[in-house]
């Protein structure tokens, strides 16, 4: 898919179990999402997944140490999978799920790397449909939404504190209220 | 804001001209400032406790005498946090998460979950287990229908169609129970293929059910298609065009509805939906009338879907019903008093569970709902780095400001009923 080229802000282009993944530079997202949606026909946003990469391939593999270049799974004394995961250029994914909705039906991943805090622009100018997604980025992953014009907690109480699907999010120990410790 | 639909897909003469999606937040419907200086607009609580609003729903509407002039959708009461506990679970006991996300579907749920683990395995399915996991999930669509059916038109006062949509779904849940041990939460999809053999006894009595239900179709739209009050109250209701419908985000019977023709299970097929014969009911009203119908007709075609499967089945038996990959698959149970090795591999795999080779995969089917997604990241390990669901019942709600527009207060339910959203899905 060279026409991925043109798209304003390109990084790079990825096709891994199948999918198109494109990245493109935060700034520009907007600008590359409007192009994706009148020059390429991507009309359908299917999902806006955000993910938090801190701490990604530190854990090991299920207690291995891993290398870089894995082991080989056929050969004897070997476990598996042991590769130590690819280094990823910064802590958040914003992944958009993009569909065509027409006569030849195909899926995009477009993809924006951001650091914490780092604003990425909403895209519900070009697909209305982003009010509720970029809303829930915002509560359970806390990205930075700029320019949505009713950004606010949505699945969480507007009082939570934290943002519970990152990473260094406590597990556990949450203080209880009238425990008689207070 | 617009979208652009493709004109060989969708009708020839629109709903409405342009765009009713309110500015400038899509999913609320604000009160007109001349409206609101008038004094008379009282604004009501509808929900989270109600029993018109398909679960713990929250609606804030303003109200000018009858007329709705703003709405909007409140949500997070069953919020229960299924995508950070699955990233503490392996994958093999993820499994049990994405059914009670959306308890009506639930086999539907759990197999796009299981598909975006094969995905990023490489795995291949029997074509036995292929069957049997298509024949399920029509099932379930058919469940999930009745239950709609039912509940929707209970909340309009046909309450007598609750009883026979309920009366059918309970001979679904006897044939789960029959295939799985469980009425709901089945569990039968395993990374591979199937948790167990299709027991004896299946095919015959889910043959009876198919020679039953297009009967039992009948009398409901026997009771309600032509009733009159049935279609006054659901007639020209809750309006969406197919351009606002695809800039929302809408999918399943809301968006065939209004007149699309699109559905995964043909543009984009998965399991054995390229190999069976069925149609795409399409309806070009864009009302709650033209969603009632496209659930009534896509039953029938479940209907039809089940027995293609079953024709195939039938003819399957003693074919292995998982893979033969003994890295994932548990190994068979007569396997572990002889052989030390299955007895290692079943040991690994029940304590430390499969790891998964790095990489992100979404998975999209037709759920009874709409597109129902799944997006999976793995590190290599035996957990999920992170699973997202892209649930078509939280998108459905978006739309609930659009459809709103010029709706009295009784007209509401009807248009929430609609749009077959079900709370722990949107909640998640």
């Amino acid at each position: 898919m060279s026409e991925l080229e043109a798209v304003p802000g390109y990084v790079e282009e990825r096709v891994h179990v199948g999918e198109t993944t494109l990245v493109v530079e935060p700034g520009e997202l907007l600008d590359a999402a409007r192009y994706l949606r009148d020059e390429l026909g991507f009309n359908f946003l299917s999902d806006v997944t955000a993910v938090d990469y801190l701490g990604w391939g530190s854990a090991g593999v299920s207690g291995y140490i891993g290398t870089a270049s894995g082991r080989d799974l056929n050969s004897p004394m070997t476990q598996g999978y042991q590769v130590v995961p690819l280094a990823k250029p910064k802590r958040f994914a914003l992944n958009y799920h993009l569909l065509s909705i027409s006569e030849e039906p195909r899926r995009l991943r477009l993809q924006a790397w951001l650091d914490e805090g780092e604003p990425v622009p909403s895209v519900i100018p070009v697909w209305p449909t982003a009010d509720f997604h970029e809303r829930e980025a915002f509560d359970l992953m806390g990205i930075a939404i700029e320019g949505h014009p009713n950004l606010r907690r949505i699945l969480l109480d507007d009082d939570w504190e934290g943002h519970p699907l990152r990473k260094d999010y406590p597990l556990g120990g949450e203080p209880v209220r009238f425990s008689g410790e207070e | 804001m617009t979208a652009i639909a493709p004109r060989s897909l969708t009708s020839r003469r629109p709903i409405y001209e342009g765009t009713r999606i309110p500015s400038p937040i899509p999913t609320v419907l604000q009160t007109p400032p001349d409206i609101q200086a008038t004094g008379d607009v009282l604004t009501v609580n509808f929900g989270p406790n109600h029993p018109s609003t398909h679960g713990v729903l929250r609606l804030i509407v303003d109200l000018y005498g009858e007329d709705v002039t703003g709405v909007e959708a409140v949500i997070g009461y069953l919020h229960t946090g299924f995508e950070k506990n699955m990233e503490a679970k392996t994958w093999w006991k993820c499994v049990t998460y994405p059914e009670r996300i959306d308890y009506v579907s639930f086999q539907n749920n759990e197999y796009v979950f299981v598909a975006a683990v094969e995905k990023l395995l490489q795995l291949e399915i029997p074509p036995k287990a292929t069957w049997m996991r298509t024949l399920l999930c029509e099932l379930n669509r058919i469940h999930s229908h009745l239950v709609w059916l039912g509940t929707s038109a209970l909340e309009l006062g046909a309450i007598s169609m609750f009883w026979y949509a309920f009366r059918e779904r309970e001979q679904i849940l006897d044939l789960f129970e029959l295939v799985t041990g469980y009425r709901m939460h089945t569990r039968y999809f395993q990374v591979g293929g199937l948790a167990e053999d299709i027991p004896r006894g299946f095919y015959p009595e889910c043959r009876r059910f198919c020679d039953w239900m297009p009967r039992a179709i009948d009398d409901y739209e026997t009771l309600l298609s032509r009733n009159k009050i049935w279609l006054e109250r659901t007639g020209g209701l809750g309006l969406l065009s197919a351009e606002d419908a695809i800039a929302l985000g809408q999918s399943g019977p809301v968006l065939r509805g209004s007149g699309v023709d699109w559905d995964l299970r043909k543009t984009q097929p998965y399991l054995a939906y390229h190999q069976v014969d069925f149609r795409v009911p399409v309806y070009h009203a864009g009302d709650v009338y033209s969603r009632y119908r496209v659930h009534m007709d896509e039953m029938r075609e479940s209907v039809r879907i089940v027995e293609q499967c079953l024709d195939r089945l039938e003819h399957m038996d003693g074919e292995p019903w998982i893979a033969d990959d003994r890295k994932v698959v548990l190994p068979p149970r007569h396997e572990l008093h002889t052989s030390m090795e299955s007895l290692i591999h079943h040991f690994k795999i029940v304590t430390e569970g499969f790891r998964v080779p790095e990489g992100e995969a979404y998975v999209a089917i037709e759920s009874p709902r709409g597109e129902l997604g799944c997006y999976v990241c793995s590190d290599g390990g035996p957990k999920p780095w992170r699973v997202k669901f892209r649930a078509p019942s939280f998108v459905a709600l978006e739309a609930a400001a659009t459809l709103m527009k010029d709706a009295l207060i009784a007209d509401m339910i009807a248009i929430v009923g609609s749009l077959d959203t079900v709370m722990g899905e949107v909640d998640r």
